[in-house]
């Protein structure tokens, strides 16, 4: 049994991090199947007008490649996707991602807040929400967005946190599902991925 | 955005309204960033429902055009990657200058005018702006007025002389503005050669052949569809062998005509047109 309350329904898992974070994002990265079940779409506070190195940085420690998605392109299973530098990663109907250059929203471009917000608009309860280290408040309200529309959220435990405020934020906004170590994290990844079909 | 959320059944709502009252169409427009800019609207003119914002619309006729201010987004910086620059003064304008004596460009979806500014000061650096024709445009009359008064904001001006020197710029950037008030005035002869003209891309007809049009970062605002419509005329705008110059995140390669260019460089996405 586990100790996770797991179902296949979700479609993706939307990670945002920002300081601090970086390890836990790697550590993920590298511990799952390589052919594991479901995209993962990572928004990670970067460097505005560094374009270059993130993503290869993220990739050499990734099982599977990490791409930059182009405005518009095709959600696909399995695949890991990274936020652009300087732009807003928008979830859009149809499953495609959208690009946007909007005002930064909590200082920040790409906003955690604004992928989680349009995601849970397109994947309404399918949608896993993942926390990790940070030093401000982005995230917690699209964390509050995803459960309001039925969607699961995750925390990285506060006091494992390099940086607790981020996590700490969304806690304080709205119910968090699980409050985990990168480990179980993981763990829970690798046992949701088991009840999909391959 | 933490106040209320909207339907897509409202989002049409508010978008046939548009189209039928006011003969624009954002039908095709993105959903997940024209959601977030009806809810953005409705926060700033404290509209409690989507009900409320359409009733403002049918009655106040004033009011659209600034509804089409805040629906677009506007945000921009001169040299915006860098790179590019680089790339459009040591390659993409030599190229095109190889063949012409004067080379005509389009700046489609200009917004404040950052793009156009940044444009004229590479020409003069090349000694070129005399031979260059101009033209700016954008849906937004409000952003319109602003590129061409050239008036930004100082915080706004480091990052914009960041990029100019990332670009490598011959110049000092200092050059080109004065600090009037707190402002920067641009140096508004970089400009004479500019006309800057309301036009929608959507809905607008093909009006002129260009050698260099730059699109970028407004393109992503729409679905694919519309990408689709959009670039058929964008291709219409060129002359054979033009270049059309898209953002950094956008790509050709969905689309319908993608066969009648080429790409000349992948990383700052600029293309060429090889076929009619
Ligand atoms: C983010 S700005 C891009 C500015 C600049 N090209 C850049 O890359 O920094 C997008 C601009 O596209 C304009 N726009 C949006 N829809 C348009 C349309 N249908 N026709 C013309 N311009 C449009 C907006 O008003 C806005 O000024």
């Amino acid at each position: 049994m586990s100790r996770f309350n797991l179902d296949n329904k979700y479609k993706a898992i939307v990670i945002g991090g920002s300081a601090g974070s970086f390890q836990g994002i790697t550590q993920i990265l590298s511990a799952l199947p390589a052919d594991f079940s479901l995209p993962i779409i990572l928004c990670l506070h970067r460097l505005k007008h560094v374009r270059n190195g993130f993503v290869e940085a993220l990739s050499i420690k990734s099982i599977k490649p990490v791409v930059e998605p182009y405005d518009k392109e095709g959600i696909k299973k399995g695949k890991v996707y990274l936020a652009p530098a300087n732009y807003h990663l928008c979830i859009e109907l149809g499953n495609t991602f959208s690009l946007s250059t909007e005002e930064m929203y909590n200082n920040s471009r790409p906003s955690i807040d604004i992928t989680l917000d349009t995601a849970a608009y397109t994947f309404k309860d399918k949608l896993i929400g993942i926390l990790l280290s940070g030093a401000n408040r982005d995230g917690a309200l699209g964390m509050k967005r995803i459960k309001d529309r039925g969607g699961l959220t995750i925390i990285q435990d506060p006091e494992e946190c390099m940086i607790d405020t981020m996590p700490n934020a969304a806690k304080n906004l709205t119910e968090i599902d699980y409050t985990l170590k990168v480990k179980e994290i993981i763990q829970f990844l690798v046992e949701l991925d088991k009840l999909y079909f391959k | 955005m933490d106040r209320q959320d909207i339907e897509i059944s409202d989002l049409r709502r508010i978008t046939e309204l548009v189209k039928e009252q006011y003969r624009y169409d954002f039908t095709n427009y993105a959903m997940s960033s024209f959601r977030r800019r009806i809810l953005r609207i409705m926060e700033l003119y404290k509209f409690g429902s989507a009900d409320l914002l359409i009733k403002r619309l049918k009655d106040d006729k004033s009011f659209f055009d600034e509804f089409i201010s805040e629906i677009t987004v506007n945000v921009t910086e001169m040299f915006r990657d860098p790179s590019f620059w680089r790339e459009l003064r040591d390659n993409v304008i030599p190229n095109i200058l190889l063949n012409h004596n004067t080379i005509s460009i389009w700046h489609a979806g200009c917004s404040s005018g950052e793009e156009v500014f940044s444009m004229a000061i590479l020409l003069k650096e090349m000694g070129i702006l005399n031979k260059a024709k101009i033209i700016a445009t954008d849906i937004d009359k409000v952003i319109l007025d602003k590129a061409k008064l050239g008036h930004y904001s100082m915080k706004n001006m480091e990052l914009n002389e960041k990029n100019y020197i990332r670009f490598e710029g011959k110049g000092s950037f200092k050059d080109y503005f004065t600090e009037q008030n707190g402002k920067a005035v641009m140096d508004k002869t970089l400009i004479d050669n500019v006309s800057f003209r309301e036009h929608d891309l959507v809905q607008g007809v093909v009006f002129n052949k260009f050698d260099l049009i730059l699109c970028r970062n407004v393109m992503i605002y729409f679905n694919q569809n519309l990408q689709n419509e959009v670039l058929k005329k964008h291709h219409e705008s060129l002359f054979k062998y033009g270049y059309l110059v898209i953002g950094s995140k956008e790509s050709l390669i969905w689309c319908e005509i993608a066969n009648k260019f080429i790409v000349v460089n992948n990383e700052e996405k600029v293309y060429k047109k090889i076929k009619d």
